[in-house]
């Protein structure tokens, strides 16, 4: 009882004294470094999934061309789940003597289960969130369908043998944008008025949908049931198979925080060692006090494990509890920025894995060095030079590379990633350590030539040899870890932008018959639009590989099954387009026109296992054609151009009846004009991905803040690292300022000094930093990013100024107090 | 040497045979310390006196078992502290030790006050604070117990430093060189209240000094150089 109480009360008079300042400080900014990335990416992954399913209009979406039972659904809603049901056909729909073909979805109450439908009382206009769903009775055509058929809101329209009334016009609704799916203009009704439409006859084309969304845990034990129970043509479609572009950007964003997160990890493990040194250093002499007096090496084990253990959990307290107000706040600071939906709450999982991180990091980087202060015999009380004996280098550092491997590793959970990120750190560590085993030859070498300030301050660096090359490996480190941040962000930056421009296509115009191609596009030309690449498009069965059919070939890809089961959108192209890269084979020369030549994307590679030079044999519109792989492009599918994963060489499929496409910019207020081009070319479908963009964009920038938040709490990280390294040479520094200013010394000298060790330093550390974050950078950003990478002469210019300047100062600010002391107050307190 | 053997009489409390230390240096192996013995009787004082570097901190280290001998052994209270392991000898000096050094040793972090209470509280005592109090009011610092080292003069921190070393009521008070880093006034203060606290509780004082009117104080003086008893 009283030997459990004991290392409690003298962990309170510690902590009183403020002996365990840093070490309690770092492993804070630890935690709350850590939990506040982790709550941050937890709910923004969560929203992000959220967005992501706003596409399907539901967390789980099951499709059909039969009728799906009541049973599934019912089974559903007893797993806690909501549903709903759209039920897509199409049809030819009348207003007076106009009619439109349009894609009539009639939807159950509750529909959509996520994202929202917007309405307006006029065609173009801008949405608003709809209440519920269209009334018994009442329809919501969509604006080109209205414009097409000459309607307002109010006017009725024919729809079967049912008669049904326009009480709003269709803006948007998540299940429409993105895809291709509906070449045709939209309406949506309600399900009740269904059968008295007549529409649905034997064999009529229909598409049942059923919607299902619920809490993440019953949605996977559902989506598990449905697995057992599904049944043929029936097709199960969840988040990750939703649309390319915000699984690029999730995935980006979610790698992005995954590596930053671990920059600031790795920071605060340093800055844990350093102040877990400083400590062993300056309790050298209790310890061996307290064996004088009695106590036995397993007590003091004891007395260590136990202090670590309440410091781990009041670091684990107080960390998550900052790191959650940190994350609070920056949500609520940045909710302008951040798309108006709200973030999902935080799960509580954070707060353990801070706890967990605490003890990791206390238990490689701490109990080490305590362990082996735990060793320091009691006859240091009478000859201060006997400290503990050597450790085995297994066990002083074998923990710590543990600890750092394990949570690497528990942080990117990804082979490639882990040994990638860990070969090149423990090859930036070993060469800081020979930078700064050089640094101190060097320093020895030159002293003799500089004045005396320098000599003294760059003395120290090559007697506290050890000292200088943690110190070196620390704020080499630490400074790297921000400029890596600072290049990377800049390039994600960049790159968004350069991939979403001011200027980016916001519609897309589909199905336009080749004879109105040229006066469509004197249309939108006439009015300002800029538009992109037009491309042919129709559509075709790959039937065959290498002259094998696809019927009887298997393929391991479930969306490579996909693709050998469906008709494909196909086009032709004598250009390659802007992003597109080829990265096997080459694109045709006009020479290459006419032959049988195909270009396929790096999607279609891989998912039906292909090869350059592969004969793939197509039907399409009944005729058989064989063409050769001549290359294969990797494309930028979020740059909202119209892009394929099959083109043709140009004068092969020109003879065939097809239709083009299209995308272009319009500015703001187009909705005049798009009602004209609706009116004058009623079979062109018009997209406005401006919806799907305002998707994608808030994405992005809770990706960005989330970046940024990172990279603040990896900065405070970074300086708790610069505080531990300055704080370890305190009270040495203190003693001898106080001796060299008894000798004569000015302020200024010592000062001198100071700055001057820590300039060369700083400069030092800056300019391994500088190229470290270079190379690091351009690995991450082409290899695992895979963005275009950019040197930037500003990281080394940064990296050096800014290190060098950056020590300085909080060399000079660590140290000034210790300047100003009167010589006398530092010797006497030293008797 | 007569003035190094005890009284046989009265028994011994602590009894070093034939003690030698030697150390591996750059020079080759040192001999510290060359067959002393000593006997010691309950309540004694004995000052151990010789040049500085003579080897006084080294014997006084192995005959209170922060160091083991090369050769030799050491009995303190009839047990051999040669043959215990670490842990052993910290538990003999938990019980029957006690210390007072010449740079003070209070831990910086820990107040006046719980600088006394520590070896009670490593030794397990029940009314660690009351016992402390009631020491610390010996020495005159009741109304310091509050401070910390760095707040007290040298004198004072060797003031806590004696209450510390008397609070466990110690069979044998090892002092190396208590008033080495005082001037002489304090000394001779701190000497003063040495003794009179050894008087109070009959324990057994070993002290090594310089200062010969300490060293005189005491029941038996030993002389010390290079390494041997004279
Ligand atoms: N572990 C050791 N290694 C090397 N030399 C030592 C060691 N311990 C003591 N000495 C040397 O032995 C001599 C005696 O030391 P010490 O016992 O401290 O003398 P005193 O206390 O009489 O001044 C000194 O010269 C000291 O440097
Ligand atoms: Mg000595």
């Amino acid at each position: 009882m009283r030997a459990t109480l004991l290392p409690m009360r003298m962990l309170s008079r510690e902590w009183r004294s403020g002996e365990l300042g840093v070490l309690r400080l770092a492993l804070t900014v630890a935690v709350a470094a850590l939990t506040g990335v982790a709550f941050l990416a937890d709910r923004i992954s969560a929203a992000v999934a959220m967005q992501a399913s706003q596409v399907l209009a539901a967390d789980l979406r099951l499709e059909s061309p039969q009728p799906i039972g009541e049973a599934d659904l019912a089974a559903a809603r007893r797993g806690g789940l909501l549903t709903a049901r759209a039920t897509g056909l199409l049809s030819v729909v009348f207003a007076g003597d106009r009619s439109q073909l349009a894609d009539v979805d009639a939807v159950t109450a509750g529909y959509p289960l996520r994202g929202t439908v917007t309405v307006a009382d006029q065609p173009f206009a801008t949405g608003r969130p709809a209440p519920g769903i269209p009334p018994p009775g009442e329809v919501w055509p969509d604006s080109r369908l209205l414009a097409a058929l000459g309607g307002h809101v109010g006017s009725r329209l024919s729809i079967g043998a049912a008669e049904l009334r326009v009480t709003r016009v269709l803006i948007s609704r998540p299940d429409a944008g993105g895809t291709f799916r509906g070449l045709v203009p939209d309406l949506l009704m309600n399900a009740a008025d269904l059968p008295r439409t007549q529409l649905i006859q034997p064999g009529s084309r229909v598409t049942y949908a059923a919607l299902f969304a619920g809490t993440p845990g019953r949605v996977a034990a559902f989506k598990h049931w449905l697995g057992t129970h599904q049944r043929p043509g029936q097709r199960l479609r969840d988040i990750s198979s939703t649309s390319p572009q915000i699984r690029s950007a999730v995935d980006r964003a979610r790698r992005f925080l995954s590596l930053a997160s671990l920059v600031a990890v790795l920071l605060c493990a340093t800055a844990v060692a350093m102040s877990a040194r400083r400590y062993v250093g300056r309790h050298l002499d209790s310890v061996a006090l307290l064996k004088t007096l009695g106590a036995t090496r397993r007590f003091t084990v004891w007395l260590t494990t136990m202090q670590l253990l309440a410091i781990a959990l009041l670091a684990a307290a107080i960390g998550s509890a900052i790191g959650y107000l940190t994350q609070e706040w920056l949500l609520y600071a940045l909710r302008g920025v951040l798309a108006s939906r709200a973030l999902p709450p935080a799960s509580p999982a954070p707060v353990a894995i801070g706890l967990l991180t605490a003890v990791a990091l206390l238990t490689g980087f701490a109990l080490p060095p305590l362990l082996q202060l735990s060793r320091v015999p009691a006859i240091r009380v009478l000859r201060r030079d006997i400290g503990p004996p050597r450790p085995l280098v297994l066990l002083a550092f074998g923990p710590a590379v543990a600890v750092i491997v394990l949570l690497i590793y528990w942080v990117v959970l990804d082979w490639k990633l882990f040994l990638g990120f860990t070969a090149g750190l423990a090859g930036y560590i070993a060469l800081l350590v020979l930078t700064g085993m050089l640094l101190v030859v060097a320093a020895g070498r030159l002293r003799a030539r500089a004045g005396v300030a320098w000599r003294y301050g760059v003395a120290r660096l090559s007697r506290r040899r050890a000292d200088s090359i943690v110190q070196i490996v620390a704020f080499g480190t630490g400074i790297m870890a921000l400029l890596l941040l600072g290049i990377i962000r800049n390039d994600l930056d960049g790159d968004w932008r350069r991939s979403l421009p001011a200027d980016l296509p916001n519609y897309f115009f589909v199905n336009i018959p080749p004879q109105s191609r040229g006066a469509l596009l004197a249309y939108l030309h006439a009015r300002g639009a800029r538009t992109t690449r037009v491309l042919p498009m129709m559509r075709g069965r790959l039937t065959a590989i290498d002259g094998r059919p696809v019927e009887k070939m298997r393929f391991a890809n479930r969306r490579g099954q996909h693709f050998a089961d469906r008709e494909q959108n196909l086009t032709w192209s004598a250009t390659l387009g802007a992003g597109n890269r080829v990265v096997a084979g080459s694109w045709w020369t006009p020479a290459d026109y006419g032959q049988p030549l195909v270009s396929i994307s790096t999607e279609f590679e891989r998912w039906l296992g292909l090869r350059l030079g592969d004969r793939l044999t197509f039907d399409i519109a009944g005729q058989p054609f064989t063409v050769r792989v001549a290359s294969i492009r990797k494309v930028k599918w979020d740059s909202f151009r119209p892009n394929f994963f099959i083109v043709f060489a140009p004068g092969l499929l020109d003879k065939l009846a097809g239709t083009y496409l299209t995308s272009a910019y319009l500015a703001p207020g187009a909705a005049e004009s798009l009602a004209g081009l609706a009116r004058r070319f009623p079979s062109v479908s018009i997209f406005d991905i401006d919806d799907l963009l305002a998707d994608v964009r808030s994405v992005l920038d809770k990706a960005v803040l989330a970046v940024q938040s990172v990279f603040a709490f990896t900065l405070l990280a970074g300086l708790t690292v610069l505080l531990a390294a300055v704080q370890s040479s305190r009270e040495e520094r203190r003693y001898e300022s106080a001796v060299l200013r008894t000798l004569g010394a000015s302020r200024r000298t010592v000062l001198q000094g100071v700055l001057a060790e820590f300039a060369v330093l700083g400069l030092l550390s800056g300019l391994i930093a500088a190229a470290g974050a270079s190379v690091a950078a351009y690995f991450l950003t082409t290899r695992i990013l895979d963005l275009p990478y950019v040197f930037s002469p500003w990281a080394c210019v940064v990296g050096i100024l800014g290190g060098g300047i950056a020590v300085m100062a909080s060399g000079w600010l660590a140290t000034r107090s210790v300047v100003r002391q009167p010589p006398l107050a530092t010797l006497r307190a030293d008797i | 040497m007569p003035s190094a053997q005890a009284p046989a009489a009265r028994g011994s409390v602590l009894k070093a045979e034939h003690l030698t230390k030697q150390v591996q240096s750059p020079e080759g192996l040192l001999t510290i310390v060359h067959d002393v013995s000593l006997d010691i009787a309950p309540g004694e004082s004995v000052a151990v006196v010789g040049p500085s570097g003579a080897g006084k901190s080294t014997l006084l280290a192995l005959l209170a078992g922060l160091d083991l001998p090369s050769e030799g052994r050491v009995l303190l209270e009839g047990r051999d502290l040669t043959r215990l392991d670490e842990d052993g000898r910290a538990l003999v000096r938990a019980q029957r030790v006690g210390f007072v050094f010449q740079s003070f040793h209070l831990i910086p972090s820990l107040t006046a006050l719980e600088n006394v209470m520590l070896p009670l509280e490593l030794a397990g005592h029940a009314r660690a604070r009351e016992a402390a109090l009631e020491t610390l009011r010996q020495v005159g610092l009741k109304e310091r117990a509050r401070h910390y080292p760095r707040q007290l003069s040298g004198g004072e921190q060797q003031r806590v430093a004696l209450a510390r070393a008397f609070v466990t009521q110690p069979a044998v008070l090892f002092a190396d060189e208590p008033t080495g880093n005082l001037d002489a006034a304090t000394g001779a203060r701190i000497g003063q209240l040495l003794f009179e606290m050894n008087a109070h509780s009959r324990t057994t004082l070993v002290l090594v000094t310089h200062d010969p009117e300490l060293a005189s104080r005491c029941g038996r003086m030993v002389h010390m150089e290079a390494g041997e008893l004279r």
